[in-house]
């Protein structure tokens, strides 16, 4: 059986559309469950090691490759705490609308000419659609709690999705526009030739920035700035919902560094005479060396504050974007 | 007039230009921290290596001590316990025996010991010793004071002092038995 481009492998294994629709969704909630908790463990080694620690040795005995699965266990027996204040339906519910969007996301992201769930057509514009619905869940999370600083907290996030939103969307629209194309298998079948990271230096940095922004990550984590407003959004959140909040996160570093490899790094596209490794290893380890930058910048860089955000985004990378637009336009036109 | 004739009160209008190298230099930073080897010892598979003038508890040299009360007498918060008696031996000439302390307990109770070290300066006879042992919790407060034996225990940890750096003031003391044996010779 030969396999089509454009064709998901698991059509070909399997006729039925449920049984087909039903091993989609385990194969994307495994990976959705399995990646975080590597980036997470990864998180607490490299941070450990950049400051000069060992960090979690225990847990599996073999340099604590367990703690992550010892933390969930933990979560799960934390008593669910809900403040008799709080407006308990949308409090629950929060960290759902935080989780789901990143779960979603990884339905088109490709990992090779045919290991993909969904091919869509607009498949670039599905992802930042999706990316920025996850900060509702935060702004309810910090409405819901009833609690001043969780209040702080979310308005800060939407101040910085606001911000942050426009120049991600434009360091996309760029590649976008040389690609010709939406869909994200598409976009990286356009990289053949080369990747799109050496034709849009500044747009990669752009939107790698945006993506650090959009994430809350440090150095942008005023939202959850824990020196002054304690966990931002998610101070009142005990157990299981709040480990969804930072299964939320660690999914949206593995979501973003994916999004960030297709569009600039050439996805599953394997370097030149290294072909003998397969596709989708190329992708999983261009979305861990993205993974490793952002943890790594979260190690390096003390947090921004509010006004110096703000005016990064505004006065900084918004101009570049669009000024990247301008310039990728005129080389589409004249060339 | 002022030395500083700017206007102190305005604030800078636009933040001081950066060329954005920084930025490079602090990533090196973390790099090149994360692949030296970390400086964590794993505690207790690993013991810690202490220096040699680790202040980590009091030991007793019990042999040294002539029971002169010093120590328990200049206690700030009172934990040492001395008991002793006395014994008379008699000289092989005849004559007057001779007295003697002997030293029955000797204790501190580390529930009260505020670690100052006054005791260790003011004895006499180089009885008391800082031991770089810090293993020795207990379960109970009341069993926090340790006798006699556990003191000397400690005293197998003590190290030598080490050498002192050149051009350091020595130690009076030091001093006085230089003199002693010059005198001597």
């Amino acid at each position: 059986m030969i396999a089509q481009a454009g064709e998901s492998f698991v059509n070909q294994w399997f006729g039925q559309y449920w049984l087909v629709l039903v091993t989609k969704s385990a194969i994307v909630l495994i990976f959705f469950l399995v990646a975080p908790l590597g980036v997470g463990y990864a998180e607490h080694k490299v941070m450990a090691h950049m400051q000069g620690r060992l960090g979690p040795m225990y847990a599996g005995r073999f340099h604590g490759w367990a703690q992550l699965l010892a933390d969930g266990a933990k979560f799960v027996q934390k008593e669910d705490v809900i403040p008799a204040a709080a407006d308990a339906w949308v409090f629950s519910l929060a960290p759902a609308v935080a989780l789901v969007p990143y779960i979603l996301l990884f339905v088109v992201i490709p990992f090779s000419d045919e290991i993909f769930i969904l091919n869509l057509d607009v498949g670039i514009f599905f992802v930042l659609a999706l990316s920025s619905v996850s900060v509702i869940g935060v702004l309810m999370a910090g409405w819901a709690s009833a609690n001043k600083f969780s209040l702080i907290g979310a308005l800060r996030a939407a101040a910085q999705l606001i911000a942050y939103e426009l120049p991600l969307v434009l360091g996309a629209a760029a590649i976008v526009m040389q690609a010709g194309t939406l869909s994200m298998v598409g976009i990286v079948q356009a990289q053949e030739m080369y990747w799109f990271v050496f034709s849009q230096p500044i747009g990669f940095l752009i939107f790698l920035t945006a993506s650090l922004a959009e994430l809350t990550r440090p150095p942008f984590d005023m939202p959850v700035a824990d020196s002054e407003i304690i966990f931002g959004a998610y101070t009142e959140y005990t157990g299981l919902k709040f480990a969804f909040f930072l299964l939320a996160e660690y999914g949206g570093i593995v979501a973003l560094s994916a999004i960030a490899s297709v569009l600039f790094l050439g996805g599953y596209l394997p370097l030149p005479a290294m072909e003998f490794i397969p596709e989708p290893l190329w992708m999983l380890a261009k979305i861990g060396a993205l993974s490793f930058l952002i943890i790594w910048l979260r190690v390096t860089y003390p947090r921004l504050r509010e006004d110096q955000l703000q005016r990064v985004s505004w006065l900084m990378l918004i101009p570049l974007a669009l000024l990247q637009i301008v310039v990728v336009g005129v080389f589409k036109v004249a060339f | 007039m002022a030395v500083d004739d700017r206007d102190v009160r305005k604030a800078p209008e636009v933040e001081p230009r950066s060329t954005g190298l920084g930025l490079i230099k602090g990533l090196g930073v973390t790099l090149k921290h994360a692949l030296r080897p970390s400086i964590t010892q794993q505690y207790p598979q690993e013991k810690p290596d202490l220096p040699p003038r680790t202040r980590g508890v009091i030991a007793l040299k019990e042999a040294n001590c002539t029971v002169c009360y010093k120590c328990s007498r200049e206690c700030p918060d009172w934990c040492i316990y001395i008991d002793a008696h006395k014994e008379t031996h008699e000289p092989a000439s005849g004559g007057k025996g001779r007295s003697m302390k002997v030293l029955d307990r000797f204790a501190i109770d580390y529930a009260l010991c505020m670690y100052c070290g006054i005791c260790v300066e003011v004895c006499p006879f180089d009885a008391l010793f800082w031991s770089p042992r810090f293993d020795y919790a207990e379960y109970g407060i009341a069993e926090l004071t340790h006798e006699k034996e556990r003191l000397e225990e400690w005293t197998y940890k003590v190290l030598p002092p080490p050498p002192l750096e050149v051009g350091a003031v020595p130690e009076p003391e030091e001093d006085a038995a230089a003199a002693d044996t010059k005198g001597a010779a």
